[in-house]
């Protein structure tokens, strides 16, 4: 019953958008004005109905209604609560609907709130909206619908994937969503705009907060999916350049270039057409990277629904919204007015920089991503790894780190270097110092070289925009952009210093062997066998000491044995300390050697991993900065409107 | 690089949808191109690995890899009544049983109840049905779920892997892969 009302409130929904994007283009024309005032309720209630079908799927997943095909598939009476829930959007189906719900939402959200724009750049806006969420709708209802029944209903489920049950992957796809699809109002915004020709510093202002709310998330999305697949994986390594990560790196360049146009549009009203187009490009970007972990099409470790069918209906609805877009981008960006103008060294400028770099590594991720694809074509597999992605980003991030630790010294319009050079001299020495030490340390490879040497450079320069000011009375914003550069400053750190100092093991020991790994003292201690409620496993005692006289702590990896779906995985233990973490994976039971009776050895892996923790960290700045900037925002936009409505009441008590 | 930028050549305006047009024909090409994107299994080009799994149902052999170098092509399906693919693939498999092949079952983790109730339902392709209830057989064939189909030929070498159920389209594919391995 459950899962046909969440159908027919999904058909409800598609409907809907229908009629909003009916009644918002009817509402541009001016006969049809009177139908656009009904845009806005359409757009609440079809954000509303299609979260009603979302919560629907959660309930027929949390009650493990295996009637409906996609629970059987995805799910299983024994796991745990929390997981039963990820598991609704832990596939295919569930996904796209949590996508759809996202976009309704947001679209809903900003027909309720924001007022702004002109009324008719608004329309277009929505229609837009609703244009892009149709498709979705239509690929959901007609190409994977989640609702299906099964006749009979089997016994017993299928099981998620042992590798997904784990509370940080739970929720690490909802907030990637949110990120993903909230560029989507950025894209209707663009769109609207060039429908209306509305660019200007109020378009920006408007789509602003949008933009920043989904970077947040982009940024703790991929923060948490690259700790995941660093502690879960077992590999010891955070990043892989996989097809799917670059997926979510590249609507995240896209949405950082998009951020800092934006701002000069919104405080200069300059770089009109290359915001627009970067609107555009970020949701494209999203869509792009969603089609290519979807159809298949590209061999990836997370590659789940494989369905060529799929990908050909995803790829039709990309050939729609994104050539769309971009030929209306073409016809109309030709007549955007031309913006202000700026001297090379300006503020302006520096931002442009920043753009055209993370232009260039946008481009970088996406060939390297879609290079195995042109190969195969010219009838060779290759695959594509960190050796290229590594140095060619390395080649557009390094000079924008430099501009990064400059240009927020700069002001708008014009200005020279010798007024901002005084304040770099720290920086610069800081720079030229860790390189100095990095050199006397020795075997250093460049890039971590570089990225050790610019991390205490840009870290200093990154709070050198708080000097001269009263911090209380600080903008918010301003306080954004500080820690968030700063949380790069750290990441790039953290990066760097995993890459140069790592050190690993694998060996294989006996119970009482001690092994060292870097400053560490291992032993093992114990290895018994523990059960947990879906799985058994190996779980390892290691005692562990820093140093010759530091304490010992306990560490406790686990060899997992799911029974549904079989498989093995390792559950590695990390132990973190202010200066790195300790990194264990337990393997299976050592292979007897030259066939004398040698069991009893365990194979151990172990990483010391110096400042490894600062990655995330970092990244979690970052998301902070961009928290901040959005409250600072939010906040004037509020009072703005707070003072416009004093203003109009008192003029009415005064009867003018 | 300011002062010249502020109005973009009339064809830099339209780089991005030339762009997105050849991503757009490049994709087309991957997607549409009969390649095979399967992942070629280690088992491939090995003997079937040993072993003699116990009959499933009363009154049918079970399994034991030795039945299959019997110098003529074989299919091995592993498969589940609890496994919904399973359901999918049944027609093929009859279409296959129908052609003249035969079909060996592995069946995982199952009751006797269950598999009698599945092959009425669904129809019963197999000459022989092992029972694999710890999934070790499974393990060992490097399989990684239900349902997955080996072809092996004549000598027990297992030839080709399908992964996931068989599919309409599929069933032509894997008759001429069991010629081949008749050769």
């Amino acid at each position: 019953m459950i899962a046909e009302l969440g159908l027919a409130a999904l058909w409800m929904a598609a409907a809907l958008a229908a009629l909003q994007l009916l009644f918002g283009s009817l509402g541009l024309t001016a006969r049809g004005q009177v139908l656009g005032q009904a845009v806005r309720p359409v757009a609440i209630v079809q954000g509303l109905l299609a979260l009603l079908a979302f919560l629907c799927l959660v309930y027929v997943f949390a009650v493990t209604d295996l009637s409906v095909r996609l629970v059987a598939l995805n799910s299983h009476s024994m796991k745990p609560l929390v997981f039963k829930i990820a598991g609704s959007w832990g596939n295919h189906e569930g996904s796209m609907l949590l996508w759809v719900t996202v976009m309704g939402m947001a679209g809903g959200f900003v027909a309720l709130v924001e007022r702004r724009l002109p009324e008719r750049t608004m329309l277009a806006t929505l229609a837009g909206q609703a244009f892009v969420s149709l498709g979705f709708y239509a690929f959901l209802l007609l190409a994977s619908n989640p609702f299906e029944r099964l006749s009979p209903a089997p016994v017993e489920g299928n099981g998620l994937n042992p590798l997904l049950q784990d509370l940080g992957l739970a929720f690490h796809p909802p907030t990637l969503y949110l990120g993903y699809v909230g560029l989507s109002i950025a894209f209707s915004f663009a769109i609207g705009a060039l429908v209306t020709r509305e660019v200007g510093p109020p378009f920006a202002r408007a789509m602003r907060p949008w933009v920043l709310a989904a970077w947040i998330f982009l940024t703790v999305g991929i923060a948490a999916g690259s700790y995941w697949a660093y502690y879960e994986l077992g590999w010891g390594g955070w990043w892989f350049w996989d097809p799917v990560e670059n997926a979510s790196l590249m609507p995240w360049l896209a949405a950082t270039a998009l951020l800092h146009s934006c701002s000069v549009l919104a405080a200069r009203n300059a770089l009109r057409a290359w915001t627009v187009m970067l609107g555009v490009v970020a949701f494209s970007m999203s869509m792009i990277g969603t089609f290519l972990v979807r159809s298949g099409i590209l061999t990836s470790v997370h590659a789940f629904a494989v369905d060529p069918e799929r990908g050909t209906f995803i790829l039709a609805l990309l050939a729609i919204y994104i050539g769309g877009a971009l030929t209306l981008f073409g016809l109309r960006a030709s007549t955007v007015s031309e913006g202000e103008r700026f001297a090379p060294i300006s503020r302006e400028s520096a931002l442009v920089f920043n753009n055209v770099m993370l232009s260039a590594i946008l481009g970088i991720v996406l060939f390297g991503t879609l290079y195995p694809l042109v190969a195969e074509s010219m009838g060779a597999k290759v695959s594509v790894g960190p050796p290229y992605f590594n140095p060619m980003s390395a080649i557009f991030a390094v000079p924008m780190l430099v501009v990064l630790a400059v240009g927020p010294l700069l002001r708008w319009r014009r200005d020279t270097f010798a007024r901002v050079g005084k304040g770099l001299v720290i920086p610069a020495m800081l720079v030229v110092t860790g390189a100095i030490a990095l050199v006397v340390i020795g075997g250093v490879s460049l890039l971590p070289f570089l990225g050790l040497a610019l991390a205490l450079g840009l870290a200093w320069a990154s709070v050198l925009p708080l000097k001269g000011r009263n911090l209380r009375r600080t903008p918010l914003p301003i306080w954004g952009m500080v820690v968030a550069h700063f949380g790069i400053a750290v990441s790039l750190f953290g990066m760097s210093s995993e890459s140069a100092f790592s050190v690993e093991k694998l060996v294989a020991v006996r119970i009482g062997d001690i092994v060292e790994v870097g400053p560490w003292g291992v032993k093992l201690d114990t290895v018994e066998p523990v059960a947990g409620p879906n799985w058994t496993a190996l779980e390892a005692r290691l005692l562990v000491r820093y140093g010759t006289n530091g304490k010992v702590t306990r560490m406790l990896p686990q060899s997992r044995s799911f029974w549904a779906p079989p498989q093995q995985t390792s559950e590695s233990a990390l132990l973190t300390r202010w200066n790195g973490q300790l990194y264990a994976v337990l393997g299976g039971e050592a292979p007897r050697a030259n066939g004398t009776d040698a069991d009893g050895r365990w194979q151990l892996r172990l990483w010391w991993k110096p400042f490894a923790p600062l990655i995330w960290l970092g990244g979690l700045l970052v998301a902070l900065g961009g928290l901040l900037a959005l409250v600072g925002h939010v906040a004037s936009d509020l009072r703005r409107i707070v003072a416009r409505g004093k203003i109009a009441y008192r003029r009415e008590r005064q009867g003018r | 690089m300011s002062e010249d930028r502020g109005k973009a050549p009339r064809w830099a305006i339209w780089l991005p949808l030339a762009l997105f047009a050849g991503f757009l024909a490049l994709v087309m090409a991957g997607l549409f191109r009969p390649a095979d994107r399967n992942v070629s299994s280690a088992l491939v080009g090995k003997a079937m690995p040993r072993f003699d799994l116990p009959a499933a149902l009363p009154g049918r052999p079970g399994l034991d890899s030795r039945a299959l170098a019997t110098g003529k092509p074989h299919l091995v399906n592993i498969f589940a009544s609890w496994c919904v693919p399973c359901r999918v693939e049944a027609p093929q498999l009859g279409e296959l049983a129908r052609a003249g092949v035969p079909i060996q079952g592995i069946s995982v983790r199952d009751t006797t109840e269950n598999l009698q109730a599945f092959l009425a339902e669904h129809g019963d392709p197999f000459q022989r049905i092992g029972a694999d209830d710890d999934g070790k057989v499974q393990l060992a064939l490097g399989s990684s779920g239900v349902p997955e189909t080996y072809v092996v030929d004549g000598k027990g070498t297992i030839v080709y892997q399908h992964i996931g159920e068989i599919r309409p389209e599929h069933v032509g594919f894997l008759l001429e892969k069991l010629k081949d391995a008749e050769q």
